[in-house]
């Protein structure tokens, strides 16, 4: 039956067959983006409402195009953090929301666990853009849709996870989405910005950069959120780089056909040298920005089938 | 004249006595004469007026003697009044509640005492013993008036989840409280590393993404509090011990003679942070739930007696606090009625066995503040808990008589009821048929 959830939460209820679905699919869109006319139907007729509780331009932007492609009316929502000094709650915006009746609703927050609680109160499909450091699940989609087209499968591949692995959701929703593919994760990066509890998943965690590298065939580097960056969890964007940015020298450890991703925005020359994020024959930073829209088109669409095949007003409440 | 008559005296008989002081379970007999146990297993004389009560065999323990108890008055009321929350530990065979400062304003000058006093006699149904703040404001900075507080009736001094951070200002605290020999009740608790935390650290928060603490940031705190109490010789009772790290330096100030005892909250006993499964915030409690190796330590502590009291650390909170992201929610869960059905898993699971239970829930927590209530003794107050330990029910907190709902045990299946509550002699709560 495959992808059947009313909601996409998270990586963690997803089963083998459920990432395989909205791979495929993905996969099928990816060549409809590359056409002249990139118009589907599929979502014709559906409201999709973007809310982002959380500045984000490219997230925001990729679901907004995945949206229009395929025929929904979009709205985007910022809600800035200021209408919660006002007073509304997340449910009480939510509520407000799910009385214009959307079908789809897009919702990245601050906060662990947001989303799951949003998704309870409202009548519509539900899809996770990012809550707090808890989960990315279109993001890890993409990652993994991205590795599959450029190495020909993400199975059985040894992928290292570089950088801020505490207060990232795309490392949690990667490492559960490739470790349920049977990859092999490795983590690496400064000891105050990498939990060694992540062993107890699975995890190999190094504290050299290049040992983490040796024979990767992925090398996935995360954003180091400015204000973590000068004596709070690293003494200088220097030592950071020095340790942990990657660079072709620190490259030279993995797979000679290894290939270096990050998830944007970069912050060049701290967690990865500029020219080596521009080198098309390794980075495939910009190939993860295309095949995020078609990712999202797939879920999207997904949600809808099952959406359509439920009938209105007996949707049951907690499907995932 | 009437004002001469004696009121009848009452008989319970045929209960099953738990004595927390001589550590037995026994069917026996309790006789009660104005606010106090007149005789225990002895027959009143013939000519006295008594009426009798069959207890049918259920068990009479002393009532429970809660520490840390939070009312909303004065600042919150629609959280919780004297009137609820007594309704509650009625409900509950709580007598004697020892409330908290942490209220709005804090409880930390006499007039603010006296008004709550004044609030506490007109409307609880059962004893309060209120806690002060120990610094001004629970700021941290400056001595609460401590003497003249405890002329009000303060019996213990404690700034609740927010410990004082300056380590002098901290000794200068329990300096002054051990000249006017008063309690302090600390929250062992590193401040800083505690910030912002929502769960404990480990495998479940990690997946969860959720900010955490390590458990290890308890005994820093106990160990800071404890070091200034060899300093000071002040009398410390540390508010809730819930990891197995803490334990080694709590036996050893007992063993060095410090003035050092030890409590922990029923939700530490019986919850772990796996209950908090998808973001629960009703299972938010302050320290945050820990894991199960640590809950199995807790309990055997409580069981052998390294942990003396057992406390609900009654926390109301409205929906609204509640019906937040987890890392955005407020802490804390109403207690006070659910304490003893919840505390009964423990004797249920074979754990604890129920003298020890009443050791921790009254008996502990009685002698520690110099009560006289907490045993099953003739001239001790008539505070009395009769109840059913088998009677499974599942919980809908709808039906607690808090004003706030907010329970982890809501939809749960407890196993104990109370039948009858008895405080200074008079019934106060009995069982709805």
């Amino acid at each position: 039956m495959g992808f059947s959830g009313r909601h996409l939460l998270g990586i963690e209820a997803l089963s083998i067959e459920d990432i395989l679905q909205i791979l495929d699919l993905a996969d099928s869109y990816v060549d409809l983006n590359r056409r002249k006319v990139k118009h589907s139907t599929a979502l014709a007729g559906m409201t999709q409402v973007n809310m982002f509780f959380e500045n984000s331009t490219r997230t925001q932007s990729s679901f907004e195009l995945a949206g229009k492609r395929l025929g929904a009316d979009v709205m985007n929502l910022e809600v800035d953090s200021s209408s919660v000094g006002k007073g509304e709650t997340l449910i009480d915006t939510a509520m407000t929301l799910n009385a214009m009746r959307p079908d789809l609703l897009v919702v990245r927050h601050p906060h662990s666990g947001s989303v799951d609680l949003l998704a309870e109160k409202v009548d519509c499909s539900v899809v996770n853009a990012g809550d707090g450091r808890h989960e990315h699940p279109t993001q890890a989609l993409l990652d993994a849709l991205t590795i599959r087209r450029v190495r020909g499968a993400v199975e059985g591949l040894t992928v290292a996870i570089c950088g801020d692995i505490q207060h990232s959701r795309v490392a949690r929703s990667n490492l559960l989405l490739l470790s349920k593919l049977q990859n092999r994760i490795r983590m690496v990066g400064p000891k105050t910005l990498v939990p060694r509890v992540f062993e107890e998943f699975g995890v190999e965690i190094f504290d050299n950069m290049r040992d983490c590298l040796r024979d990767a065939d992925v090398v996935m580097m995360l954003r180091l959120q400015k204000e973590r960056m000068e004596g709070a969890f690293v003494p200088s964007m220097r030592e950071y780089f020095h340790l942990f940015g990657l660079d072709a020298d620190k490259l030279r450890s993995a797979k000679p056909d290894a290939i270096v991703m990050h998830p944007g925005p970069m912050n060049r020359g701290v967690e990865i040298d500029g020219a080596l994020a521009d080198d098309i024959s390794r980075s495939v930073i910009q190939d993860q920005v295309e095949i995020g829209v078609a990712v999202r088109m797939a879920v999207l669409d997904l949600l809808a089938r099952t959406r359509r095949s439920t009938a209105d007003h007996s949707v049951p409440r907690e499907l995932i | 004249m009437d004002g001469t008559q004696t009121p009848p005296a009452l008989l319970l008989h045929n209960a099953r006595l738990i004595c927390p002081e001589s550590d037995t379970v026994g069917i026996g007999s309790l006789t009660i004469e104005g606010p106090r146990i007149a005789a225990v297993d002895v027959r009143p004389a013939r000519s006295r007026k008594l009426h009798e009560f069959d207890c049918g065999g259920l068990y009479l323990a002393p009532g429970i003697v809660d520490i840390g108890v939070k009312i909303g008055e004065p600042g919150e009321r629609h959280k919780e009044s004297f009137g609820s929350a007594g309704r509650a530990a009625a409900a509950g065979g709580v007598t004697t509640m020892v409330t908290r400062p942490d209220t709005s304003p804090p409880i930390d000058n006499p007039e603010t005492l006296q008004f709550f006093m004044r609030r506490a006699s007109a409307d609880s149904m059962v004893t309060i013993k209120p806690m002060a703040s120990l610094t001004r404001g629970r700021a941290g900075s400056e001595v609460a008036e401590i003497s003249l507080l405890r002329d009000v009736g303060a019996i213990a001094f404690s700034d609740c989840d927010s410990p004082v951070r300056d380590v002098s200002v901290f000794a200068r605290c329990l300096s002054y409280c051990s000249q006017n020999d008063a309690l302090v009740i600390g929250h062992p608790q590193d401040a800083d590393l505690s910030r912002g935390a929502a769960a404990t650290t480990g495998r479940f928060a990690a997946l969860k993404g959720l900010p955490s603490v390590s458990p290890l940031a308890e005994r820093m705190g106990l160990e800071r509090d404890l070091a200034v109490v060899e300093m000071t010789g002040a009398r410390y009772h540390a508010d809730q011990i819930t990891t197995a790290a803490a334990l080694p330096p709590l036996a050893r100030a007992i063993d060095q003679g410090l003035s050092v005892s030890a409590g922990t909250s029923i939700h530490h006993l019986t919850l772990n942070e796996h209950d908090i499964a998808g973001y629960r915030t009703f299972f938010k409690v302050k320290p945050p739930l820990r894991s199960e190796s640590d809950r199995q330590a807790i309990i055997e502590a409580v069981a052998d007696g390294r942990i003396g009291t057992i406390s609900s650390m009654h926390t109301p909170q409205d929906e609204e606090s509640k019906r937040l992201p987890f890392e955005a929610a407020a802490s804390g869960a109403v207690a006070v009625e659910t304490l003893l059905p919840a505390a009964l898993r423990l004797f249920h699971s074979g754990d604890i066995g129920l003298p020890a239970l009443f050791r921790a829930l009254s008996l502990n927590p009685s002698r520690l503040l110099g009560l006289d209530t907490g045993r099953l003794a003739p001239g001790a107050p008539a505070d009395l808990v009769l109840f059913d330990a088998d009677i499974p029910f599942t919980l809908d907190r709808f039906e607690l008589n808090s004003k706030s709902k907010n329970t982890p045990f809501d939809g749960q299946l407890l196993q104990g009821k109370v039948i009858r509550t008895y405080h200074q002699g008079q019934l106060i709560y009995r069982k709805p048929v």
